[in-house]
C-alpha cells in the first residue's frame, strides 16, 4: 500500500492538499481533500457592532469580497428588518454582476485556460497564464481585458476594486454617478465581444476532452442555487431551490432564515473545511453542489436573450441536468453572458440614478440571515445580536464549503480513473488538481481560514511512507 | 496685564504673551506641531507625547502643549531626533491596542492614521500586543471601541470642561488604563451623560463613534466644539 500527496494544489484560491491511498496492487483505496487553514472570523467578530460585519467579513477574501459584502449586508438588513430602497437593491446587483464577470474571467482565463489550451499534460513550467500568453496571446489578452472590465465596474460603482465600503446595511452609501454609468455602458460592447469570441472558441474545443468530461466529478448529486419565483437564474436575490440528480425540485424556495432545517454541517477529521449536507438526506448521502454548474441546473432560464440562447444550447449539448464538474467551465461562460446582459439592463433603467439608496434603522430583530450567490456558489451569512447591536454569534457557510463533499468525491473519481501505475505522472496529478480547479474553490473563504503552498499530492505506501510527492 | 515676551521658534523670533505654552505660540505663528491630545478650548494633557520639542539648553525633550514659553527660549519643532521620537510614540500606540484601519469606521478620517502617514510610519518594529478589549455598544446613539482608544483624554476634558457632565474618566493603571463612563459602568447606563456627542466629535480615532456608521463613514467636526469652548471662555 502506498499514499500519494498533492500539496499544494495550484491555481486555486487558498491552500489545499490531496492524499491518495493505494493498495498493494496500486489500486486507489481512498482519497481525501484537505483544507489546511483556519481563520476564525466567526469567533473574533463576536462583540463587534453588527453594521461593521460587511466590511470585516469582506476581508475573508480578495477575489470575491463583494459576495461577502452582499450576504453580510443582507443579514444586517434582516436584523434591521428593512426592505432596502429598490434602487439600492439594483445597484447592489449591478455591482455583483461586475464581480461575477471578473471572478469568472479569472477562473476561466488565468487559472483553468492553461489546462484547457495548453493541455493537461503540457510541461508544468509553461502551464500558466504566461504560457497562454505565449501560445494564445489574443486569448490571454481577452481574459485580462474582460477581468479588467469587471473590476472597473466594481471600482466605478463602489469606488474601490477590492474591499469597498459602498455596500452598507440598508442599501449602499452613495447613489450612482451618471458619468460612471455611461463609462460602464461604453465598455460593455467590447466585454460582450470578448465573451462571444471566447465562447465560440471554447465550444470548438470542449469535445476534445471526452475523458475529462466523463470522469471529472461526473456523479449524480443534488444541486442548490438561488432562483426567482419563476425559477429564473438569480445571483443576488431570490430564494434557494434544491433539485435532485434527476432535476426534480426537492425544495422549491427555502426561506433564508430556515437554512438550518435544510443544511447540516459535518466536521471532517482531515480538513479544516466543514462539509455541509442536505439535512433531510443526512451525511454523507445529502451531498449537493453549488456554483455555476448547480445554478444552471436549478434554474429554468436566465432571463436575458443571449444568455437564454446559450442556456438552451448548453442543456441541449449536455442534458437537462448536467452532472460533470468539467462543465463548470462552460456554465461559467454562460453566466458571464448573463451578467453582462443583466448589468446592461440594470444600468439602462433610468431609476438606477435615484438618490434614495439607503434605509436607516436600528436593531429590530435579534437574528438575521443573508444569502447571495458568490461566483463559486451559494454564500450564507447568519448573525445573532443583542438588543444593543453587538454580534453574539455568527455562522458563515461559503460556496466552497457546500461543494466540499462533491470536491472530495470528484477527486476520488479522477484518481481512480487516471492513476494506474506506481510512479505518478505529473499530468495525472494535474488532472487531480484540475478537477478541484473546475469548482473554482476559494479555500481562503471556505475556512474563513491557509499556508505557504497552494496544493500538494503524496503517494503513501501501506506503512504510511511517502513514495512519491508532487508539489506544484 | 501679562507681559509680552520674545521666543525663538525654529530660528524665527516670535512674540508671545507670558503664560502661553510653546504650542500656542507656535500655532499663532503658523508653525504646525503634531499632536493627538491637544485641543483648542480645553486644558492641555500632555499625554500623547507627539508635540515634543527641543529647547536649547535642556537635555530632555519637552511637550510643547504643557511647557510655558519663557523669555529668550530657543525652540526647535522639527529635527531628525524629534521625528524619531514621534514615530516611536506612534508605533507604540499602534502596537498597544487593535488599530485595524482597514475595517475601522474612521478609516480615512482618523488623526492617528493621518499623522502616521505624514510621519512615514509604514511599519512598526515591535510585536503587537493584541489585547482582547470590549466594544461598549450600550449607548443608544454612540459606541465606545476600546480597541481604537489611545487614551488622549480629549473626551474626558471636553465632557468635564465644556459640557459640564464629567461622564468620562481614565480608570485603571498603566497598560490596563481604560476610558470609563462614570464609575466604570456601561455607557448606556450613565445618568450624567446628556448624549450631546461632544466626546464623539473630538475623538481623534475610531474609539468614540456614532452608532450605525459603517467602515470609513465616520467623519467629525471638532471645530464646532472649539467654537463652543470659545463662547464659554468669553462668558466666564
Amino acid at each position: 500500500m502506498r499514499k500519494i500527496v498533492i500539496d499544494p494544489v495550484t491555481r486555486i484560491e487558498g491552500h489545499a492538499k490531496i492524499t491518495i491511498q493505494l493498495d498493494d496492487d496500486d489500486r486507489v483505496v481512498e482519497t481525501a481533500f484537505h483544507v489546511t487553514q483556519v481563520r476564525g472570523f466567526e469567533k473574533f467578530t463576536e462583540g463587534r457592532p453588527y453594521y461593521e460585519m460587511p466590511s470585516i467579513t469582506a476581508r475573508i477574501c480578495g477575489i470575491c469580497p463583494i459576495s461577502h459584502l452582499l450576504a453580510s449586508a443582507k443579514a444586517c438588513d434582516a436584523i434591521m428588518s428593512v426592505r432596502i430602497p429598490p434602487t439600492a437593491a439594483k445597484l447592489r446587483e449591478a455591482l455583483h454582476c461586475g464581480q461575477i464577470i471578473q471572478s469568472h474571467a479569472l477562473s476561466f482565463f488565468h487559472l483553468s485556460a492553461p489546462d484547457l489550451l495548453l493541455g493537461f499534460d503540457s510541461p508544468p513550467e509553461r502551464r500558466n497564464i504566461i504560457g497562454v500568453l505565449e501560445d494564445h496571446p489574443y486569448m490571454a489578452r481577452d481574459g485580462i481585458a474582460l477581468r479588467k472590465f469587471g473590476q472597473q465596474v466594481i471600482e466605478g460603482l463602489a469606488k474601490e476594486r477590492i474591499h469597498p465600503s459602498w455596500i452598507v446595511p440598508g442599501g449602499v452609501n452613495a447613489p450612482l454617478d451618471p458619468a460612471v454609468r455611461d463609462r460602464i455602458l461604453a465598455g460593455l460592447p467590447e466585454a460582450k465581444a470578448i465573451t462571444r469570441r471566447t465562447f465560440a472558441f471554447f465550444k470548438s474545443v470542449v469535445d476534445d476532452f471526452p475523458d475529462e468530461i466523463a470522469h471529472f466529478g461526473n456523479c449524480p448529486t443534488m444541486y442548490a442555487g438561488l432562483t426567482d419565483a419563476d425559477g429564473g437564474l438569480q445571483l443576488y436575490d431570490g430564494s434557494v431551490r434544491f433539485i435532485d440528480a434527476e432535476g426534480k425540485v426537492v425544495v422549491p424556495a427555502m426561506p433564508a432564515e430556515d437554512y438550518g432545517s435544510y443544511i447540516g454541517e459535518a466536521t471532517l477529521a482531515n480538513s479544516y473545511l466543514k462539509a455541509p449536507y442536505f439535512k433531510p438526506h443526512g451525511h454523507p448521502a445529502g451531498i449537493y453542489r453549488v456554483g455555476p454548474l448547480a445554478r444552471l441546473n436549478v434554474a429554468t432560464h436566465c432571463g436575458s436573450p443571449e444568455a437564454d440562447a446559450e442556456f438552451a444550447e448548453y442543456h441541449q449539448r449536455f442534458g437537462k441536468v448536467v452532472q460533470s464538474s468539467f462543465h463548470f467551465h462552460y456554465a461559467r461562460l454562460v453566466e458571464i453572458v448573463y451578467a453582462l446582459e443583466r448589468l446592461e439592463a440594470l444600468l439602462d433603467a433610468p431609476s438606477i440614478l435615484d438618490t434614495h439608496v439607503r434605509a436607516r434603522a436600528g436593531v429590530n430583530a435579534l437574528e438575521g440571515v443573508g444569502i447571495a450567490e458568490a461566483p463559486r456558489g451559494m454564500l450564507i451569512h447568519h448573525y445573532k445580536v443583542n438588543e444593543a447591536g453587538a454580534i453574539t454569534w455568527a455562522n458563515l457557510i461559503v460556496a466552497t464549503g457546500h461543494n466540499n463533499l462533491a470536491i472530495g468525491k470528484s477527486v476520488d473519481e479522477v484518481a481512480r480513473h487516471f492513476i494506474h501505475e506506481r510512479k505518478l505522472s505529473e499530468g495525472v496529478l494535474n488532472r487531480v488538481s484540475a478537477v478541484v480547479r473546475a469548482y473554482d474553490p476559494c479555500l481562503s473563504c471556505s475556512t474563513h481560514a491557509a499556508d505557504q503552498y497552494p496544493v500538494e499530492i503524496s503517494l503513501l505506501d501501506a506503512d504510511g511512507d511517502v513514495l512519491d510527492r508532487v508539489r506544484s | 496685564m501679562p507681559s509680552q515676551i520674545t521666543v525663538r521658534i525654529d530660528g524665527v523670533l516670535c512674540t508671545a504673551t507670558e503664560g502661553q505654552t510653546i504650542f500656542e505660540v507656535a500655532e499663532a505663528n503658523g508653525k504646525v506641531i503634531p499632536s493627538l491630545c491637544h485641543m483648542e478650548g480645553v486644558s492641555p494633557a500632555g499625554s500623547c507625547r507627539l508635540c515634543l520639542v527641543e529647547v536649547a539648553g535642556v537635555d530632555r525633550l519637552l511637550p510643547a502643549c504643557t511647557t510655558p514659553a519663557q523669555r529668550g527660549m530657543a525652540v526647535t519643532t522639527t529635527s531628525d531626533r524629534l521625528v524619531r521620537h514621534r514615530r516611536l510614540a506612534l508605533e507604540l500606540m499602534f502596537v498597544e491596542r487593535n488599530h485595524v484601519c482597514a475595517v475601522c469606521v474612521s478609516n480615512g478620517h482618523c488623526e492617528l492614521q493621518a499623522l502616521a502617514m505624514s510621519l512615514g510610519v509604514t511599519y512598526v518594529r515591535y510585536p503587537y500586543n493584541s489585547p482582547r478589549l470590549p466594544v461598549d455598544v450600550s449607548h443608544p446613539r454612540f459606541v465606545l471601541d476600546h480597541n481604537r482608544c489611545i487614551l488622549c483624554s480629549r473626551c474626558v476634558r471636553v465632557c468635564d470642561e465644556i459640557e459640564g457632565a464629567h461622564v468620562w474618566d481614565i480608570g485603571g493603571r498603566g497598560i490596563g488604563s481604560r476610558v470609563v463612563a462614570e464609575l466604570d459602568q456601561p455607557w448606556g447606563d450613565s445618568q450624567a451623560c446628556t448624549s450631546c456627542g461632544k466626546c464623539v466629535q473630538v475623538c481623534p480615532t475610531g474609539a468614540l463613534v456614532e452608532k450605525g456608521y459603517g467602515v470609513e463613514e465616520m467623519t467629525r467636526s471638532n471645530s464646532a466644539v472649539a467654537r463652543l469652548a470659545m463662547k464659554k471662555g468669553a462668558a466666564s
